[in-house]
């Protein structure tokens, strides 16, 4: 059994994910209402992979485990830590797995910005601890960044390099910083976009036209915010700016409006674009 | 109402246009893989069958003929 840590966007992909590839999965999270809209999800979401022929349609399913209490992970093979973007909660959580299981279980963090090294500090066996940033959505986007962190042990990259085989994943190992390579460029990205919006230069379709259209990316910056989620990009950044100094990296006003109101994006029906309800 | 004709109706007020029972949906790009998941929540719906494992397959959607063999199979399968 692996266990998941955080039921909300990432925790429930990875979770579709894991069980699509036949592993069992505990998924924890402290909202009880945010498990049970796991539960559906991580079926619907199972479903499409499969019909986009992006997840095997034969071979077990593995069994999901929907729990708030933490203690259930203490069998877990692996750890995949997915709570909120906020330091001192990741640290708490990952202090708390780490005491629960067996010396040398991967823990794993899915962390955006925050440096693996600081958050191994708060565990008990810094050895047992990677980072394994999943793209959004994690069931069909094949490539993972891994984090080794310098105290990360060779054991621990094994398995991690075994569970993404198993999970058909592909990964790039890079080193531990702020927003490691990804997000120190993404959320940069993002921050800029959105200031250029604030600042009445263009709207967001026309910035993410031109991203699409002249660089052939194929979201542009601002429809990936929505995807991500603005609470989560806005606590990135914080991350990022308190890390590295860089006033760069300061959410900008425009961003910090639209968390303010409640319009995170996707998964609140509205963020930088108008999304049609929940999806 | 048979699986057929429903089916029909479901896809003119999705799609806003008509369809012929064997008319390839996805050839003429209308239809995605993203709406196919909408088809396979519409039919569970709509027919009480569960669609899951072998039958998440596109081609079982590509047409309402397909469709409509696919929850005929299935009703005949549920006890
Ligand atoms: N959204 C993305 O696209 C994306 C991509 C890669 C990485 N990440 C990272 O993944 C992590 C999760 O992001 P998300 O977008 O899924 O956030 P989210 O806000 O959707 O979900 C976070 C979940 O953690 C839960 N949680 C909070 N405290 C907890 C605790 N003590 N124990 C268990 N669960 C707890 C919350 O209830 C919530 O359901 C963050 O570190 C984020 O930076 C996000």
């Amino acid at each position: 059994m692996i266990a998941v840590l955080g039921a909300g966007v990432m925790g429930t992909g990875i979770a579709t994910l894991a069980v699509g590839h036949g592993l069992a999965v505990t998924l924890v999270d402290i909202d009880a209402d945010k498990l049970a809209a796991a539960k559906d999800a991580v079926r619907h979401q199972l479903r499409g992979a499969k019909l986009m022929g992006r997840m095997p349609r034969s071979g077990p399913t593995g069994e999901l485990t929907c729990t708030t209490s933490l203690a259930d992970v203490a069998g877990a093979t692996s750890v995949i830590e997915a709570v909120t973007e906020l330091p001192e909660l990741k640290a708490k959580v990952l202090a708390e797995v780490s005491a629960l299981v067996e010396p040398g279980t991967l823990i794993l963090t899915n962390t955006s910005a925050i440096p693996v090294d600081e958050l191994a500090s708060s565990t008990v066996r810094p050895e047992d601890v990677a980072g394994a940033h999943f793209m959004n959505p994690p069931y069909l986007i094949r490539m993972v960044e891994v984090i080794r962190g310098p105290r990360t042990g060779d054991a621990a990259m094994d398995a991690a390099r075994s569970l993404l085989d198993s999970l058909d994943h592909d990964h790039v190992t890079v080193g531990d910083g702020p927003g490691f390579v990804i997000n120190r460029i993404l959320q940069r990205t993002i921050n800029e976009a959105a200031r250029i919006v604030e600042e009445g230069l263009a709207s967001p379709a026309e910035v993410d036209a031109l991203f699409e259209g002249c660089l052939g990316h194929r979201t542009g910056p601002l429809a990936t915010a929505d995807l991500i989620g603005l609470d989560n990009v806005a606590d990135s950044l914080r991350v990022l700016r308190d890390r590295t100094g860089d006033a760069g990296y300061a959410p900008c006003e425009l961003l910090l409006a639209k968390v303010r109101d409640g319009d995170f994006g996707r998964k609140t029906g509205r963020g930088f674009y108008e999304h049609g309800g929940q999806s | 109402m048979n699986i057929s004709t429903g089916l029909l109706e479901f896809l003119a007020s999705r799609t806003k246009r008509t369809w012929e029972p064997d008319e390839d949906l996805f050839a003429s790009g209308v239809v995605s893989s993203l709406f196919a998941l909408e088809l396979v929540v519409h039919l569970e719906k709509a027919y009480g069958v569960e669609v899951e494992g072998e039958y998440l397959s596109l081609e079982n959607f590509r047409t309402v003929n397909a469709m409509e063999k696919m929850v005929l199979e299935l009703q005949a399968a549920t006890p």
